[in-house]
């Protein structure tokens, strides 16, 4: 019974959701805007840009990938993955050579998860924007 | 780059505030609930931080 109401639905085509994906993750709320969901997309962008520019004012540190043991590995290329999911504003911040050291400090470390959590809330942005495309949500 | 020196709550506050935020927009279907979903989620980030902070206070001694 449950299996009959989990059915799989067909992946849609990626031009009818790539676009929106892809803007989402240049620009937080992006792919919202491009669905004309604007006034979620606007809510989004805030929320997402303001967490990042918190980030960036508390002098998190970025991750950089490295590998050695497993916490290492899981930590660092897991926080760099978070980074990059932030899309244009960590593309900027790097670009305009944001980079600071990992530092003691209660306000350094949260900094640092402000940077990361920005990341991972715009790949849930991005994951409605797919839905959104998808024409499982409104 | 201006700097921010926040303290610890004033900063777990601005998390949760901008982490509800982005779950009531995204979880639910209609703009009622989604401002529901994201009060909900916002007091549960605050009773989480209190509750919490108590909890560490006390254990501390």
């Amino acid at each position: 019974m449950a299996k009959e109401k989990e059915q799989k639905q067909p992946m849609p085509p990626v031009s009818a959701w790539g676009p929106a994906v892809a803007l989402g993750w240049l620009v937080p709320g992006g792919g919202h805007f491009l669905l004309k969901r604007n006034g979620r997309g606007a809510l989004l962008f805030a929320a997402v840009t303001s967490m990042f520019l918190c980030g960036l004012m508390m002098q998190g540190a970025m991750f950089q990938p490295q590998t050695g043991d497993l916490l290492t590995t899981l930590i660092n290329t897991g926080g760099f993955i978070g980074n990059i999911c932030s899309g244009m504003l960590y593309l900027l911040s790097v670009w305009f050579g944001y980079n600071v050291p990992d530092m003691a400090g209660h306000v350094h470390d949260y900094g640092t998860k402000f940077l990361v959590t920005a990341g991972l809330l715009n790949v849930l942005a991005m994951v409605d924007a797919y839905e959104i495309a998808c024409g499982r949500k409104d | 780059m201006p700097k921010m020196n926040l303290t610890h709550f004033e900063a777990a506050l601005l998390f949760s505030l901008f982490t509800s935020v982005v779950l009531g927009v995204v979880t639910k279907r209609t703009d009622r609930d989604r401002l529901h979903y994201g009060a909900y989620t916002f007091a549960c980030f605050l009773l989480a931080l209190f509750g919490i902070g108590w909890l560490m206070y006390l254990g501390h001694g």
